[in-house]
């Protein structure tokens, strides 16, 4: 039986059977390599284990529950993995030497737009530029979100075709012991360039500026300065005009009637015409504080299992939910259904196959 | 000795047309279909070997050195005439063949292997004149159709657009339609305008896509010689050939830090000290990081943890990250990958700890402190770092000069050379740092000439002048030394 043949999965009575799953049980005990018959074994297993979290991996040249019986001399080539969606994963995290309001795991509608955007960037790259149209987005249920590409030709890529797409979407080069974060070429690539225009600069001046408040206070606005002086700018030149403001707006400050938002855009505006004759300092300033950042390593191998879609979070409670990247401008993370919702509203609307529910005693 | 028996890999059902690469007065690049129907000498086959060898390690070294590609061309053409001889077609697919055998044992070996051929063949390729760059492009059938003038039209602003990004001059005439899957290398970089899943490719830069063909079929012959070598010539030539393949893939990766050997395994109260004297500055940040901060991400407990064959690894780190994330939590989160990198869980693998290559090409992102400092750290935390050490400005200096000419390695060797008193035999590898230094601070008179008992592999991959003692800079040295030991 060949199973590289193009045809729709759905005509491979065993490509089911050849998936990979992983279940994380209570006590953190993990299990890997487990694979099902039909969907029916799998409901069976899964509320015998009742399994905190379920990880979606590869399809295997053979069943993975059975791929000890395979082994043989060189076992490397008999049980291996044959195809798998293209993925991504973009975490809250990565962001955080450039978010003012949370840190660590804690996410908010203030920068909840730097998922958006990377949802917007690499959905519209993955279909203009690879062609791809079958995407699907995840909310992973507490920080971030995951990203599926399920189109024949994404899932048979190898390793280092994988590895390929994740270094053209890779910009972003800081690590803790260097500071100098983006570093772009004078003349950018059609796809940066497309990006910056269709994407970044207007999410920028709408978005990250306002609701980070990137230029005020002064800490906020001194961090910003740091990564721009350096590079022929003196921290002294960029914040010399900090104090002035145009006589409009300093009617206003005496009035202290003078809002936040108008004091970020009054500073951005300054700092944009001070970088005018350096442009590419300010592509890159705009490229550090709202490019996607992708962890690279996800996408990378064949064989990395990604969290299944329509889990439940463990920490959260909440339902990994699609999300639909031509309206996620207005996905909401804090108000996604959690766990104790979803049985309540199927108590309230749904009559009958209750029973199933409680065999499987998650309440 | 003929060959006939080892063929490996197809033979050339049409009789050695040229580029095949079968024989006396074939062309001089070839895809190595066919396997050499030839007699050597003993003598022969091993110094064939080792010729193709050292070039394959110096274009290692020199793409770790960050080279750029027009670069590495004449580089790569010099390398070639230096050790194989300018009329060298006979030598060139006996030593691949030779190579082939030795390399084709594990995974590991076959991905260094099939890396770096495809490296040499692509810039021999580049370097080839245009006809017979074409008659290899025909040979392999491509199977990418050139685009009309009218589709080039279409595109031409973005087309113009990559090649301004890169640096390159857009005068290209002719394009092709390629799938992206082809030509990895160019959209890894950025080096190729996208649409829709099709890669449009200028001419010059069709080599890619050759060499893409190259690495496939190597690939494919790989895994085809190791299973004949597997089933019959382990057998037949289990007395004459295998151990002289055997060693050549294991002397010339260099000491083979797969086996822990019982000298270098370290007491974990002993772990500060060592740290202070004798680790390499990779791991000597990673180590520090850890003790201040008790923690690390996954790639720095990759690299600190290969490196650190402990006697009990994972009394180690539980004793510094519970420090942070409690008893419990690393017992959950971090235990099992612990035990996985010692070769205690899953694939049962004990890895091999990271070379400097292979630290140099890592990525190190947000919240990461691995990789190698020379090429990763900002000059000011270089700066500051190496003034830890105990580095005077003016050895500051020279180390940072080297940085700046992406000499990574060379610039560890000064530091190695500043802190020890004495110069290193080359740093290719962090734990041969270790090494060297602990063999050199247990030596009894501290006057001595510096020169190590490693086994005789190391000429073969140290580009510096033997180490001819430290007589002049021992004063100095001796007083550095042993401030390091007392603080």
């Amino acid at each position: 039986r060949s199973f590289v043949d193009g045809k729709h999965p759905s005509c491979d009575s065993s490509f089911f059977g050849r998936r990979e799953f992983s279940f994380t049980l209570e006590n953190d005990i993990y299990l890997r390599y487990m694979s099902f018959r039909d969907a029916s074994e799998f409901e069976a297993t899964v509320c015998e284990k009742r399994p905190q979290k379920i990880d979606i991996g590869a399809v295997y040249s053979v069943d993975p529950a059975k791929r000890l019986a395979y082994a043989s001399v060189s076992n490397d080539r008999v049980f291996a993995p044959v195809e798998k969606e293209l993925v991504f994963d973009v975490d809250m995290t990565d962001y955080d030497d450039i978010r003012n309001c949370c840190s660590g795991a804690d996410i908010c509608l203030k920068c909840w737009p730097l998922m958006t955007i990377a949802i917007k960037v690499v959905d519209s790259t993955l279909r203009e530029d690879f062609g791809f149209d079958h995407i699907l987005w995840v909310y992973s249920g507490r920080r971030g979100v995951h990203c599926w590409v399920c189109d024949a030709r994404a899932r048979k890529l190898t390793n280092e075709q994988r590895a390929s797409i994740a270094d053209y979407f890779r910009v972003y080069k800081g690590n803790e012991n260097n500071n100098r974060k983006v570093s772009l070429p004078t003349h950018l690539h059609p796809f940066l360039a497309r990006t910056y225009s269709q994407f970044l600069s207007r999410y920028f001046d709408e978005e990250i500026l306002i609701k980070q408040s990137l230029l005020h206070p002064q800490e906020n606005a001194d961090k910003v300065l740091k990564l721009v002086s350096g590079q022929g700018m003196s921290m002294q030149y960029m914040s010399s005009a900090y104090s002035e403001l145009p006589v409009q707006l300093e009617e206003k400050k005496r009035n202290n009637r003078l809002l936040p938002d108008e004091i970020n855009r009054q500073r951005w505006a300054d700092l944009q015409r001070k970088l005018m004759q350096k442009r590419g300092i300010q592509v890159e300033l705009v490229f550090t504080y709202t490019y996607p950042r992708l962890d690279l390593e996800v996408t990378k191998k064949m064989n990395h299992l990604l969290k299944a879609p329509f889990c439940i979070h463990p920490k959260t409670g909440r339902v990994c939910v699609p999300i639909d990247p031509e309206d996620c401008d207005n996905f909401d993370p804090t108000t996604v259904p959690t766990l104790p919702e979803v049985l309540v509203f199927r108590l309230k609307h749904v009559n009958s196959s209750f029973s199933s529910v409680s065999s499987c005693s998650m309440i | 000795m003929a060959f006939r028996s080892i063929g490996a890999g197809g033979r050339a059902e049409d009789g050695g047309e040229d580029s095949r690469g079968g024989g006396a007065g074939a062309g001089k690049l070839s895809f190595y279909e066919a396997a050499p129907d030839e007699e050597i000498s003993l003598e022969d086959f091993e110094e064939y070997a080792l010729d193709r060898l050292r070039v394959l390690k110096e274009i290692e070294e020199a793409r770790s050195r960050g080279k750029k590609m027009e670069e590495m061309d004449p580089l790569v053409s010099d390398l070639w005439r230096k050790h194989m001889g300018s009329d060298s077609s006979k030598k060139d697919v006996i030593s691949h063949f030779i190579l082939r055998l030795a390399y084709c044992r594990t995974e590991d070996l076959r991905r260094w292997f099939l890396g770096i051929e495809s490296v040499l063949f692509r810039h021999r390729f580049r370097c080839e004149m245009p006809a017979a760059q074409q008659k290899l492009m025909d040979d392999c059938n491509l199977p990418y159709k050139a685009m009309t003038s009218a589709e080039i039209e279409a595109v031409k602003e973005n087309l113009e657009s990559v090649a301004r990004s890169t640096n390159q001059v857009s005068n290209s005439k002719m394009y092709y339609k390629v799938p992206f899957e082809d030509v990895p290398e160019l959209v890894s970089g950025r080096k190729v305008y996208l649409r829709r899943g099709e890669a449009f490719v200028p001419r010059e830069q069709l080599s890619f896509l050759v060499v893409g063909q190259f690495r496939s079929r190597l690939s494919k012959a790989l895994v085809l010689t190791n299973r004949k070598w597997i089933s019959f010539i382990a057998g037949e030539e289990k007395d004459r050939l295998a151990p002289m393949v055997e060693a050549l893939s294991t002397r010339y990766l260099g000491p083979d830090y797969t086996q822990p050997k019982s000298s270098n395994e370290i007491a974990l109260q002993d772990l500060d000290q060592l740290a202070k004297a004798s680790f390499p500055l990779c791991m000597r940040s990673l180590f520090f990081q850890l003790r201040d901060d008790h923690h690390l991400r996954h790639g720095g407990r990759q690299q600190l943890g290969l490196f650190l064959k402990l006697e009990d690894a994972l009394a180690f780190w539980r004793a510094e990250f519970s420090r942070k994330v409690g008893v419990e939590k690393f017992d959950k989160e971090y235990a099992y990958n612990v035990r996985h990198n010692y070769g205690k869980e899953g694939k049962r693998t004990d890895y091999t700890p990271y070379s400097c290559v292979k630290l140099i090409m890592s990525t190190p992102g947000v919240g990461d402190h691995h990789g190698c400092p020379y090429r990763h750290f900002s000059e000011d935390k270089l700066r500051a770092s190496l003034g830890g050490l105990g580095l005077n400005s003016r050895q500051v200096s020279s180390a940072l000069e080297k940085t700046r000419s992406q000499h990574y390695q060379l610039a560890c060797a000064e530091v190695f050379e500043a802190v020890h008193g004495c110069s290193s035999d080359g740093i290719n590898h962090p734990n041969q740092y270790f090494e060297q230094s602990r063999a050199l601070l247990q030596q009894p008179k501290v006057k001595q000439m510096c020169s190590f008992s490693f086994n005789d592999t190391v000429e073969f991959f140290s580009q510096e002048e033997p180490a001819s003692g430290g007589e002049n800079n021992n004063n100095d040295a001796n007083e550095e030394k042993t401030t390091l030991m007392i603080s």
